[in-house]
């Protein structure tokens, strides 16, 4: 059984007066333990819908959200649910209920009603796991904004959740704050075996993940591996752009050096250094 | 920015600062009582000792608490002065007058303990709050009133919302200036002197202000809900107060202070000698 699975899930949300938006339309996809996911797709997508869908925050029209086989519909389940999956939202600001940072990340696993020595721990750990731990007793209005996302991902973390869906979470972020939290979720997926969806729009980010999942007006139209960056069709019709060094070398295949499919920085610096020795050889 | 969410908390190692917040707050209202009890020079100053002692052993520069009184020096002076010349004794002559005014030497002294009692009164809540962050007192307070759950208060979700709100403050001042801005760059007057232009001027910053404050608290329920929250059932806490042998100590010598201080003023040793003889 798939940990989190969407079968057929339809959704829609009043716009203006007794209009309705379709905002998901037979969407269906499963979601295994461990996995690391991009789910992309431009504004107005369905993305955020998704995101709320998976956890009970919202259920839809019609289909069925199942998580370790427990419908979202059911009320009684909704606690376990969202024990097993945390969402960060877009805006740090928006998420913090305490002015002190430990507290903060306290709040989940206080809701959860553990004993006090384990919050501790789960507390210290979460911090330390996201490399906050040196803030521990700042109020959070002294961090940057990367440094904010990563304490409410700690706030998530000390949940210990199954799954952890980022919605936008580096939306508002800077560079510097992207690759901060990029790194932070890509090491907890590593070392936690934790699943995580990665909601986005940079591409470069969804290049980090297994598995991309493309949306496009409310509908899957693309789900597999790396290699849908052979097939920039499938981005480009659903609004997007391929990562940057995908593009860089498909331009450099079009002027005849195949450097294959880099991802990263790194891996094209020595994909081009490879081209480089073969060239002079 | 100046962090508005932590009030006025001085940060320092202290006796004070350590002492459980519950405590403090029971020995705020106990001294507030005893204040309003005082009502000769002697048990002033007797308060003011003690008021000094706590400042010293809070490790706070006296300064700091001082300056709490810029902020009631209006009604201060306002108070003592309408006391000095309204006071009217009609046992003795006065010592100034002028029309309805009169000053007596009784005026001067009721006017003077009028004052000492403000200062008295504003300055040990000053201490407390530079002593303790919202946080602390957030958690005192639903603490203290914990008991009131019987009585169906909701008293968790109470103390939930002020830290809440505390934590919202300093956002909507940084959104309250953005919006400012931008009206600004629209070529909005917020400069003007005539106050019903300026009130006038607020209404296209109240507005936005008042929608994005409702969906920052929708955003916010929505990240409260994914974190398991479901109100105060089953909800642990990871900071629980723990009152030491130290704070009772506090809260026993503060009793012993206050008894002292009605004595002092109601002769209550006379009363209790006779009451002892006439037995």
């Amino acid at each position: 059984m798939p940990f989190l699975e969407f079968k057929d899930v339809e959704y829609s949300y009043v716009s203006g007066e007794d209009e309705l938006t379709k905002a998901l339309n037979k969407v269906s996809f499963a979601v295994e333990r461990g996995e690391f996911i991009a789910l992309v797709g431009c504004n107005g997508s369905g993305k955020s819908t998704l995101a709320r869908l998976a956890n009970g925050l919202i259920t839809p029209d019609s289909g069925q959200v199942l998580v370790d086989g427990m419908p979202t519909t059911d009320k009684s389940a909704l606690f376990d649910i969202r024990k097993k999956i945390g969402i960060v939202f877009q805006n740090p600001d928006n998420q913090m209920v305490t002015t002190i940072v430990e507290d903060d990340v306290a709040f989940g696993p206080e809701n959860l009603g553990l004993p006090q020595d384990e919050i501790r721990a789960r507390v210290d750990w979460a911090l330390k796991s996201v490399g906050m731990q040196d803030y521990a007793t700042s109020g959070p209005f002294r961090l940057s904004g990367g440094q904010k996302q990563r304490v409410a991902i700690a706030g998530v973390l000390a949940i210990k959740p199954e799954l952890m869906i980022l919605d936008e979470a580096t939306g508002m972020l800077d560079p510097m704050g992207r690759r901060e939290v990029l790194d932070v979720v890509k090491k907890l997926n590593r070392d936690e075996n934790m699943a995580v969806i990665m909601i986005t729009h940079f591409m470069e980010e969804a290049a980090a993940a297994d598995r991309i999942i493309v949306l496009n007006g409310g509908a899957k139209q693309a789900d597999g591996g790396k290699e849908l960056f052979d097939t920039p069709e499938v981005f480009e019709s659903a609004g997007l752009d391929l990562p940057l060094y995908v593009r860089l070398s498909r331009r450099l295949k079009g002027i005849g050096a195949d450097i294959g499919c880099p991802l990263s920085s790194d891996e094209f610096a020595r994909a081009v250094a490879n081209l480089k020795g073969e060239g002079e050889e | 920015m100046r962090d508005v969410s932590m009030g006025q908390y001085y940060p320092a190692s202290s006796v004070v600062h350590r002492a459980d917040p519950r405590i403090k707050l029971v020995i705020l209202i106990l001294y507030l009582v005893t204040v309003f009890f005082c009502n000769s020079f002697f048990s002033y100053a007797f308060m003011t000792v003690f008021v000094l002692i706590t400042i010293l052993l809070s490790r706070v520069p006296i300064l700091k608490v001082l300056k709490s009184l810029r902020l009631i020096l209006f009604i201060l002076l306002f108070t003592t002065v309408l006391m000095m010349i309204f006071y009217v004794d009609e046992g003795s002559a006065p010592l100034a007058e002028w029309g309805i005014f009169h000053i007596y030497l009784n005026g001067i002294y009721a006017a003077i303990k009028l004052g000492w009692r403000l200062m008295l009164l504003v300055m040990m809540p000053t201490v407390l709050t530079l002593t303790s962050t919202p946080t602390e007192l957030c958690d005192g307070l639903e603490s203290l009133l914990s008991p009131l759950k019987v009585l169906h208060l909701p008293v968790h979700e109470l103390a939930l919302i002020m830290s809440i709100a505390l934590r919202l403050i300093p956002t909507l001042i940084e959104e309250t200036d953005k919006i400012i801005n931008a009206q600004k760059a629209r070529g909005a007057a917020f400069d003007s002197r005539n106050p019903f232009k300026k009130i006038k001027a607020m209404i296209p910053v109240l507005i936005p202000l008042f929608v994005s404050s409702f969906r920052r608290a929708d955003e916010l329920a929505d990240a409260m809900d994914s974190r398991c929250y479901r109100g105060a059932k089953g909800r642990t806490r990871m900071k629980k107060l723990k009152a030491k042998a130290g704070d009772f100590i506090g809260l026993l010598f503060w009793c012993v202070i206050t008894v002292c201080i009605l004595f002092l003023n109601y002769n209550w040793f006379g009363w209790a000698f006779i009451t002892m003889l006439s037995i």
